[in-house]
């Protein structure tokens, strides 16, 4: 707060006897009074009325507005805290590697679970990515006008099914008639968890790169189907990279779906048409179940999740500050 | 190349083979009506300039001559565009292998910024997935007919945005070149280039001329001075005169020029 | 449409050089006039104070030299205001000639006047007459921008020459009959020859107006029935006259 200059006491030109001793020789004026020579601008140096509270309120809600965001960061980091302890005690090598003891027995691991859900990842990206990717390029680049505002808004709509939705519906679609839980079914619904996100971050990476680059092409006699793949998705590949890997740190974790179609297998498999485990719901699994040694592979299974979604974040993150650092 | 003698007066329009001819052209935007009833000739391996105060339609037109006007949504063209005798607004005409023939260099000079400069020279054969024989040597030809050779020779390898602006643009040149057109249109190519830049590639554009026919559209009308053998104004859609560049700025026959290029224009 | 430049500095930069070219076109007749009426009243005060203006007319000279150079640098001009400038400099090299032809013609009546009168008095009223009468035309049709008072006037040149031709003869036979009068018969000669020079810068000016105006040379070409004296409209006229027509 500035208190430099003391309240205008007198109101005429001359201060003789009211410069405090620090202040410089010019001396306070009171404020709206005809600044003399020399002293063009010492009205900027007394407070204004009103100045404190408007400090004040400042504060106030700079405070707010901080104490906000530790309140967002509480639960993430508490969670991962609280994780990592508890799951720490169980990591190891074995974890990985050993396929789930029969009840009673202690030991063993979660290596199906771990390889099932690499699996699951496998199969909704070989089909999810094409198609997100695709249509993303259909209503960025092909589709004109009603068309392309149809499709995005179906895309928006689907994202926001819920998953366990999903899940019944594949398994109408897929579980009933093939008889079985399988691993195809739950990639599946994982690819369809998938494709909105894919194609909207897609579609937008698309549109923001510069048209100039897409005439720059059509101009030199290249087809517009050429321009937007080699052109125009090739430059927002990077972008539409990171949008990728944030869409599997997502489905990495969801496990209502899997529950009505991959379902579970306490034996390794990567077959297609076999219910494959994996690891949310291998989680769920021990964790509901009333054996310590099950719950404590839950936590550690927990950690394991926590850490590769935490992972690809942050290597999305990293890839995209990289490309935009290679711009430059 | 021997500069012509400064004597030699420009031979009038009529009198050169044209390379493009075009006959009453009219471009729209939706119901808006760009351009009206153009028709002019293009001389064969000349620069021609295109001038004219904003909004008056000289880019529309540039972009009518090789059928990326139509690319907007909602522009449409209609008249004829003749082109080494051939319509290119003939139903049977590809507008994307016009486009080969007539090439195009923009205000902003664009590299792909996912290649390289080698790739870069080589994108208009490489992205239409043709073979290209000896790209060496295409590589290196086109890049030293827009005297960047001995500037990147040894980096053909970095990415075409590491270079300066007047760098690029003379890249993006050499990429049109590398398609061996015959038309090259220019849409205000040194605007957003530095002095120096600018005064490089105006001296590209007379060795250019031997080869190529230029059309290029500019807001500066010392350039066009500069550069060019025959100008166009453009005002409000029309074409006011077309005629050589000497006589427009030294003793043009419309009004409306006279007061455009002497800066009376309210 | 508009007919002033965007720029007001740029409009107000040619109105001054087309000024001062005016100034010095009026100081040059009025030079050659007194100097005239200074010969034909013997009037050595008015030759003496006559003779001075030149100097108004140098100065000028340099200004509108200094001031067509900064223009065609600063502001790239074309067309016809290209031709302005470009014309302004001529004409203020044959307004400056026009002012040292009356410098010298004070200085004859100056040494006239030293001398009692020639008994045989030669006149060179008519040629007088002819040459500030031409040179007047020339800066009319030069305010006016009229091409066609300027084409006329060209052919007015012979009729000079064939003056000054009758004086010089005069002079000739006046010489031979009596040589005390040599003297001041050649200062008489004198004066004619600077009359007859008067009337050439005179048709340049005229030569450059058309080139001003229609942007064609029609310098050292035939003056009648010349293919390029052809009577196609000039182009509309837009610097009408900014300064007040002459007198």
């Amino acid at each position: 707060m500035i208190e430099k200059a003391p309240p205008a006491a007198s109101p005429s030109g001359t201060s003789t006897d009211t410069a405090p001793a620090d202040s410089t020789p010019v001396g306070a004026r009171p404020a709206g009074a005809p600044p003399g020579p020399g002293s063009r601008h010492t009205h900027l140096l007394v407070a204004a009325p009103g100045e404190r509270a408007r400090k004040l309120r400042s504060t106030m809600w700079l405070w707010l507005c901080g104490l906000s965001a530790v309140v967002v960061l509480i639960p993430l980091l508490s969670i991962f805290v609280y994780v990592v302890q508890k799951g720490a005690a169980g990591l190891s090598l074995s974890f990985f590697t050993e396929l789930p003891k029969p009840v009673g027995e202690t030991g063993g691991g979660m290596g199906n679970a771990v390889v099932g859900t690499l699996t699951l990842i496998a199969i909704a990206s070989a089909i999810g990515l094409p198609v997100g990717i695709l249509s993303g390029v259909y209503i960025a680049e092909v589709g004109r006008g009603k068309v392309a505002d149809l499709v995005r808004f179906f895309a928006e709509v689907l994202s926001g099914v819920p998953s366990i939705t999903v899940g019944v519906f594949v398994y109408a679609l897929l579980v009933v008639p093939m008889k079985q839980f399988s691993a195809f079914a739950g990639g599946v619904s994982l690819a369809i968890i998938m494709i909105p996100t894919v194609t909207r971050t897609t579609e937008e990476l698309l549109r923001m790169v510069p048209s100039h680059l897409r005439e720059a092409s059509l101009a030199l006699g290249v087809p517009m189907w050429r321009t937007s793949l080699f052109v125009v998705l090739r430059t927002a590949a990077p972008g539409i990279a990171t949008g990728v890997m944030l869409s599997v740190a997502r489905i990495a974790g969801e496990t209502a779906p899997l529950l009505f179609t991959a379902f579970n297998n306490r034996f390794m498999s990567t077959r297609l048409d076999q219910p494959i485990a994996s690891l949310p719901v291998q989680i769920l699994t021990y964790s509901t179940s009333p054996y310590e040694d099950w719950q404590q592979q839950a936590w550690t299974g927990a950690l394991v999740l926590v850490v590769v979604i935490l992972m690809l974040n942050v290597l999305a993150r990293l890839g995209a500050r990289s490309r935009i650092g290679a711009k430059r | 190349m021997t500069p012509p003698s400064a004597l030699a007066q420009t031979p009038p329009a009529d009198s050169i083979e044209p390379r493009i001819v075009v006959e009453k052209l009219n471009a729209y935007f939706n119901d808006f009506h760009a351009i009206h009833d153009i028709s002019v000739k293009i001389p064969d391996r000349r620069v021609t300039a295109v001038i004219g105060p904003s909004g008056c339609g000289k880019s529309t037109f540039l972009r009518c001559l090789n059928r990326m006007h139509e690319l907007v949504v909602g522009a449409r063209a209609n008249g004829k565009v003749l082109v080494d005798g051939v319509d290119v607004y003939d139903r049977g005409v590809d507008p994307v292998r016009l486009r080969r023939h007539v090439g195009m260099v923009f205000q902003k000079p664009n590299p792909f910024p996912t290649m390289t400069i080698r790739e870069n020279v080589l994108a208009g054969l490489t992205l239409n997935g043709v073979k290209v024989r000896d790209s060496e040597a295409l590589v290196e030809r086109t890049l030293t007919q827009v005297a960047l050779w001995d500037e990147v020779k040894d980096k053909l390898d970095q990415s075409g945005m590491s270079l300066s602006g007047g760098q690029q643009q003379r890249l993006c040149i050499a990429r049109v070149l590398a398609v061996e057109p015959s038309v090259i249109l220019l849409d205000e190519p040194c605007s957003a280039l530095d002095p120096i830049a600018t005064a490089r590639i105006e001296e590209l554009f007379s060795e250019l001329r031997e080869r190529y026919t230029l059309v290029m559209v500019t807001h500066n009308m010392q350039q066009a001075a500069r550069v060019s053998e025959y100008t166009a104004f453009f005002y409000m859609g029309d074409l006011i005169e077309f005629d050589a560049t000497e006589r427009i700025f030294t003793n043009p026959k419309e009004t409306r020029t006279e007061d455009y290029v002497t800066g009376r224009f309210g | 449409m508009a007919s002033e430049h965007t720029s007001r500095v740029y409009e107000h930069e040619l109105r001054t050089v087309r000024e001062k070219v005016v100034l010095m076109g009026s100081l040059a007749e009025e030079m050659i006039q007194k100097g005239i009426l200074a010969l034909r009243t013997r009037d050595t005060e008015l030759a003496q104070t006559t003779r001075r203006v030149d100097r108004h007319i140098n100065r000028l000279e340099c200004e509108v030299d200094e001031l067509c150079l900064r223009i065609l640098a600063m502001r790239q001009p074309v067309a016809s205001d290209l031709r302005f400038l470009t014309t302004a400099l001529k004409i203020v090299t044959d307004l400056e000639r026009v002012g040292d032809m009356g410098v010298n013609i004070c200085e004859r009546v100056l040494e006239l006047n030293e001398e009692p009168p020639l008994p045989d008095a030669i006149d060179v009223s008519s040629l007088a007459d002819e040459s500030l009468g031409v040179l007047h035309e020339a800066l009319d049709a030069l305010v006016a921008r009229d091409v066609a008072r300027a084409t006329a006037l060209l052919e007015r040149d012979d009729m000079i020459d064939e003056h000054y031709a009758k004086i010089f003869q005069h002079v000739l036979v006046m010489m031979s009959r009596d040589p005390s009068a040599i003297y001041r018969a050649t200062r008489i000669q004198s004066i004619a020859k600077y009359l007859e020079r008067i009337g050439d810068h005179a048709m340049n000016i005229a030569e450059t107006v058309v080139f001003l105006v229609k942007g064609t040379d029609i310098r050292h070409a035939k003056r009648r029935g010349d293919p390029l004296m052809d009577s196609t409209p000039p182009p509309p006229d837009r610097n009408g006259p900014a300064v007040p027509p002459r007198k």
